[in-house]
This record gives structure tokens, C-alpha cells and sequence, in this order.
């Protein structure tokens, strides 16, 4: 076992025969650590949350109504259908796949349910389930497309976004509008948690979180590894207490201006943390989700470790359709209703969040929060504009400079981050 | 001399009507390294890819401890013990050392990943192989240098106890130094008790490590021998089809059948 110590390519100053885990160390090497990834352009979220912070700043000096309580809850509420697409379309952009047709697949799968609602009378959980299955079932049509046949998605989900916007024309009628009249169903984007309901959800967020950290160290203690320093845990939890709280204190306010009080954390609020903590268990802590990433750095890498690559790809344009589902969901029942455009405008949007939030384009790169803070960035400029009474015009050329300026710093890291290898 | 691990009986394997491997046999130890050398289309790559059931053979005997066995899958290859090393590494280059070494056989405990355990086990083979040029177990692939790629490479390969390494080119982008190290992890792995084969065009790494030599020449296994019995001369006459060991009949000298009879 000496023979190596003459060969060395790259001694080791230290020469121990230790080799780190990158956790060791005190809070400050944790903190050069970091920077010295974020140099190195892994820089995540980092970008959109810089742009989310002069957004605000930047819109709440320009406007007197940006910063009220009023626009804050307005906000949750416009930007939930987008913030479930973005995270939708995480699920195949990891694996450097695209899908086009997401938007018009919820579209479409809440034609069906409002038509089959309201003019064929049946219950609206039956409908909303075949609203669903409509979109699994078009997931499961890509995935077999681009993952069996061998299909570009690129031109698959093209051809379903052209063909399911006249799908929808054709189940809706043209000209045709339905309402959506379950109230189960409006309270999603009207209802609101009662006020200590909005700080049981926080203290539910702490705790999950608080105990998932302990519970990691618990592990990592008795495989004798070293943790990070328990400060940095205390650390998270304080600031997600602390800017949780803010939000919550901000939409208990009474915010509404006739004697009828409204307040409260909007209902979609936790229904859209949900989503997101299920997906990151999904993506970080499981065999499936690691699968995804790999597939996404190296699929023949992939395939070589005995990982059904096929089976993967099919289940994660099945997992994007279902959640595209979901978004089309919020989308329409904030508006209240369903036309033939359902899911239209929304469509392209979705993968601009999710690379505006740092997700890559290229695959095996960025997370589920990335394309949620992207949503809000993308949101918070529909918001912004519409305050300042900005058109269309404006907010489409605002938008679009921003996802080809998050596309570079994209491609930018990726150079930096030694990507131009593979 | 041991008993050996694996037998490759009259293996074929043909891509529509080009006859890639005609019927090779092949015999790998414990212990030993087995050096499998042969020109360009030889057949070395299909010749591993079937043992590492990415490409199965489409005719053939394979024996593992004298027990046949189909090789379809990779599952199948790796639950025998058999791990091949690609000469490409077959890395994600968006995952961390530990993530690659476990790929496809993570750690788990109540169904998500016991992260410590998997980075514990993968220092520890590390270590065990001497390995020092690797700072941290959790950098990220696409920040390793070719050496510590092909080193994570091996480790990879080794991790689970493996039996039989199979290693395609593993100094072909390697500079003087670190081909030393390669080689000396070879030859360790070797003295471990595990069956090593060696695909190399560098003939001076062959004799510098090889217990035996395989040679293949269009599809045919035209000799196996110990370093110890032959000559660098004999190896380069066989592998460019100048040279034949006694008792050997070429079978022809084009891969893709000239007349209608295949």
C-alpha cells in the first residue's frame, strides 16, 4: 500500500490519509465553501432571488399599492398556478427534455372536467378525476413518444401544444365560456386559513424542517461522518421562522376596505408548500429522483449503472403532465371559469420559470425551490406592470428579456461549472 | 494458479451482418491481471459489453464459478460481482463522488437515502486503495481532474466487493505519472484477490502488469498465454494478424461474410 506515496500526481500538503467529506470544519469554512461554489457558477437560485429582492424594491417605489397586504395575498394567489408549472416542468427539463404542451395539457384536461360538470351533470370530483386522467394519460402519450419511440420532446410536445389548443376549442365549443361552480373548488384561490391557522402552518414548517435536519445528523453521527456545524441548523430554521413570520403577519392584516373582514393566509398557500416539500422528498432523498439527475448529467452512465432510463423518462413526463394538471387547475379557478384558450399563455411562461430560477436547460441541474422562486420573479413582473398600468406589450418584452438573460447566466455556468467537457 | 471466475465459451456476437466476435473463448482468475489486447475492431469492446450485460452475446457459454449463467442485464453482471470500468467512465459529471460510486445501488433506510453510511463506505474504499489525490468525497464530477476521474472510475467499480474489474483503456488520457498510479491500483486490486481485465493498446503497461495476455484478432481469440511464456514480438505479430500461434486456424480475415453462406 506505500507504493503510491512516490507517484503521486497531486500531493496532498497534508499527505493524511483522510479524505474529506467537504462538512467539516467551523461555520466560516462552511461559508468560503460556499462562495467558493457560487464562484465556480453553481450558483442556483441565487440570480432569481437577486432579481425578486430588486424587483420588489424597485416596484414598491414606482408604486404605492405594490407593497400592501392586499397586492401581497393578490400576488400568492396569481402566481400559484405558475409556481406548480415551473415545478411541473422541472421534472423533465432535469432530464434535458422539454415539454412544450404542458400548459394547454391543463388546459385542456379542465375542459373536459367543466364540460363534463356542468353540461353533462356529473359530480365534480368524478369530473376533476377525469379532468386528471386526461392529463396522466397525455403524459404517459409524450413518455411513450419521446422515451419509446425515441421522439424529440422537443417536437412531440410541440405537436400536442398546437393539437390541444384545438382540442380545447373543440370540447369547449367555439366562443364557448363554463363556469366552475363547485365551491370546494373556488375556495381554492377565494379561501383563506383562518388567522392562527397561517401560524400553525409555519410552526408545522419549522418542525418538519428542524426535524429532518436532526434526524439527517442522527444518521450521519452513527455512520461516523462528520455534520456541519449545528449552528448553520439553528440558522435555517431562525430565518425561515423569520421571513415565514413576516409573510404570515402581513396576510393576517385585515386587508379588505368594506366592513366584511379578509384576512388570513390564502388556502393555496400551504396547498403549494405541499406540492413543493413532496417533490424535493421525491428528487433529493429517493432512488427515483437521484435517477433523474443522473440521467440528466449522463443517461449512458445511467443506463451503464442498470437504471431503466426508459421507464424513468416516461414516468417524469407522467408526473409534468399530472402537475400541469394541477396548475391548470389554479389557473382556471382563479379566473373562474374555462374557455377554449385555457392554458394558452401559460404555457411558455412555465419553462421561464424554471430557468429563471436557475434551472438548467441543458438537464441534471436545479431543484424544485429554483423554479418556484423563477414563478414568483415572473409573477412579481405581471404584478408590477399591471400596477403601473403597463400593457401586454410591455410585461411579454419585459418577461422574455428576462428568461433569455437567465438562459445565459445559464449557459455561462455551465462553462464555468467544466460542463463543455461532456 | 487459482480457479478461475469466469469462462467464455465460443461466444459470438454479430450487429446485422457483420460478425463482430466468432466464437471467443475467454478465462479470467482471481488474482490475477488479464490483459486483452487486439487491434482497433477487434472486437474488445463487445467482447466486454457482453460481460458486463450491457450487450449480451447472441450465442455461447458463459461460466461464472463453473456455473452458466445468460448475462442479460447489467443488474445481473454487477449481482455476480462482475463491475466494468468504461474507457469513457461512465460518470454524471452533475453528481458528486459519492452519488457516482453508489449510482444504481444507493444506500437506503426507511426508503430514503442514508447519505452518511454511503459516504463512510465510499472514503473507506478510497482509503483502502490509497488513494490521496481526492480532497473531498462530495465535489462535484465535473470538478475532478482525468486522473481522479478514472480513479473514482475504479473505486466505483470496487466498491461493492467485486470480483472481477474489467478496465478499457484506463491510461489511454493519462499522463506519465498518473498511468503509474492507474497501474499501481491495478496491480493492487490484483494482490486484493480480485480478477482484473486489463483492455490496453499500450504494450509497455501490458508487460509492466499483465499476469496474462489475451489477444484478439477480427472476432477470434487468436491466443492466450502468461506474460511470463511469450514475447513483445509474438504479441504485436498476433495482434496484427502476421504471426499465428501454433495449432491456430484464422477463421478469415474479413468481419462480413463475402458470400451468401453466413
Amino acid at each position: 500500500m506505500s507504493t503510491t506515496s512516490r507517484t503521486a500526481a497531486a500531493p496532498d500538503p497534508v499527505a493524511s490519509d483522510l479524505i474529506g467529506s467537504g462538512v467539516e470544519g467551523g461555520v466560516g469554512d462552511q461559508v468560503s465553501a460556499w462562495l467558493q461554489r457560487v464562484r465556480g457558477g453553481d450558483m442556483g437560485a441565487l440570480p432569481a432571488v437577486g432579481g425578486l429582492v430588486v424587483l420588489a424594491i424597485l416596484f414598491g417605489v414606482l408604486s404605492p399599492y405594490f407593497l400592501t397586504a392586499v397586492n401581497f395575498a393578490n400576488l400568492m394567489n396569481q402566481a400559484a398556478s405558475l409556481v406548480v408549472l415551473g415545478m411541473a416542468l422541472v421534472f423533465v427539463l432535469l432530464l434535458g427534455e422539454i415539454d412544450l404542451s404542458a400548459g394547454v395539457t391543463g388546459g385542456v384536461a379542465m375542459a373536459s372536467f367543466v364540460v363534463l360538470n356542468i353540461k353533462f351533470d356529473i359530480p365534480w370530483p368524478l369530473a376533476l378525476a377525469a379532468g386528471f386522467a386526461v392529463g396522466l394519460a397525455t403524459g404517459a402519450l409524450i413518455g411513450f413518444l419521446v422515451a419509446r419511440v425515441g421522439i424529440p420532446s422537443f417536437v412531440v410536445t410541440l405537436g400536442l401544444f398546437l393539437g390541444y389548443q384545438g382540442l380545447a376549442l373543440l370540447i369547449i365549443g367555439a366562443g364557448g365560456l363554463y363556469p366552475i361552480q363547485a365551491p370546494e373548488l373556488i375556495a381554492l384561490q377565494n379561501g383563506r386559513l383562518p388567522v392562527w391557522g397561517g401560524w400553525v402552518m409555519l410552526a408545522v414548517i419549522v418542525g418538519i424542517s428542524g426535524a429532518m435536519s436532526f434526524w439527517d445528523r442522527r444518521r450521519r453521527t452513527r455512520a461516523g461522518v462528520p455534520n456541519r456545524p449545528i449552528l448553520l441548523v439553528w440558522v435555517k430554521l431562525v430565518v425561515i421562522a423569520l421571513l415565514g413570520g413576516v409573510a404570515v403577519l402581513i396576510l393576517s392584516v385585515n386587508r379588505s376596505q368594506s366592513v366584511v373582514p379578509v384576512e388570513g393566509v390564502p388556502i393555496i398557500v400551504p396547498i403549494v408548500l405541499a406540492i413543493l416539500w413532496i417533490g424535493t422528498f421525491v428528487l433529493d432523498r429517493t432512488k427515483f429522483g437521484r435517477y433523474v439527475y443522473a440521467i440528466g448529467g449522463n443517461a449512458e452512465a445511467a443506463r451503464r449503472s442498470g437504471i431503466k432510463v426508459r421507464w424513468i423518462k416516461w414516468w417524469c413526463f407522467v408526473i409534468a403532465s399530472g402537475l400541469a394538471v394541477v396548475a391548470g387547475l389554479f389557473a382556471q379557478t382563479r379566473i373562474g371559469s374555462v374557455d377554449g384558450a385555457a392554458g394558452r399563455d401559460i404555457v411558455l411562461s412555465g419553462v421561464a420559470a424554471a430557468v429563471v430560477g436557475g434551472v438548467s436547460l441543458f438537464g441534471g441541474r436545479g431543484r424544485l425551490m429554483h423554479a418556484a422562486i423563477g414563478a414568483l420573479v415572473i409573477a412579481v413582473i405581471t404584478n408590477g406592470l399591471g400596477l403601473l398600468k403597463m400593457g401586454a406589450g410591455v410585461n411579454l418584452v419585459v418577461t422574455g428579456g428576462v428568461l433569455i438573460l437567465a438562459a445565459t447566466v445559464d449557459a455561462l455556468s455551465r462553462l464555468r461549472g467544466g460542463g463543455i467537457r461532456s | 494458479m487459482s480457479q478461475p471466475i469466469i469462462e467464455l465459451r465460443r461466444v459470438t456476437k454479430s450487429f446485422g451482418p457483420v460478425s463482430v466476435l466468432k466464437g471467443v473463448d475467454l478465462t479470467v482468475t482471481s488474482g490475477r491481471v488479464t490483459a486483452l489486447v487486439g487491434d482497433n475492431g477487434a472486437g474488445k469492446s463487445t467482447l466486454i459489453k457482453g460481460l458486463a450485460g450491457v450487450q449480451p452475446y447472441d450465442t455461447g457459454e458463459i461460466l461464472v464459478d463453473g456455473e452458466e449463467h445468460p448475462l442479460r442485464t447489467p443488474r445481473e453482471a454487477a449481482s455476480l460481482g462482475i463491475e466494468v470500468v468504461y474507457q469513457d467512465l461512465a460518470l454524471c459529471d452533475n453528481l458528486d463522488i459519492v452519488q457516482n460510486m453508489f449510482l444504481g445501488r444507493e444506500e437506503t433506510s426507511v426508503g430514503t437515502f442514508d447519505e452518511g453510511r454511503m459516504e463512510r463506505e465510499a472514503s473507506d474504499t478510497l482509503r483502502s486503495l490509497s488513494v490521496r489525490t481526492v480532497k473531498s468525497v462530495r465535489q462535484k464530477v465535473s470538478s475532478l481532474s482525468g486522473g481522479q476521474r478514472q480513479t473514482v472510475a475504479i473505486a466505483r467499480a470496487v466498491l461493492k466487493k467485486a470480483r472481477v474489474v474489467i478496465l478499457d483503456e484506463p491510461t489511454a488520457a493519462l499522463g506519465v505519472a498518473q498511468t503509474e498510479q492507474v497501474l499501481n491500483l491495478v496491480r493492487r486490486l490484483a494482490d486484493q484477490g480480485v480478477a482484473v481485465v486489463l483492455i490496453s493498446h499500450n504494450l509497455a503497461d501490458v508487460f509492466a502488469v499483465a499476469d496474462d495476455i489475451a489477444v484478439l484478432y477480427l472476432g477470434q481469440m487468436v491466443a492466450q498465454v502468461s506474460t511470463a511464456e511469450t514475447t513483445r514480438d509474438d504479441v504485436v505479430g498476433y495482434i496484427t494478424g502476421t504471426k499465428v500461434p501454433p495449432g491456430v486456424q484464422l477463421v478469415g480475415t474479413s468481419t462480413i461474410p463475402v458470400g451468401g453462406d453466413a
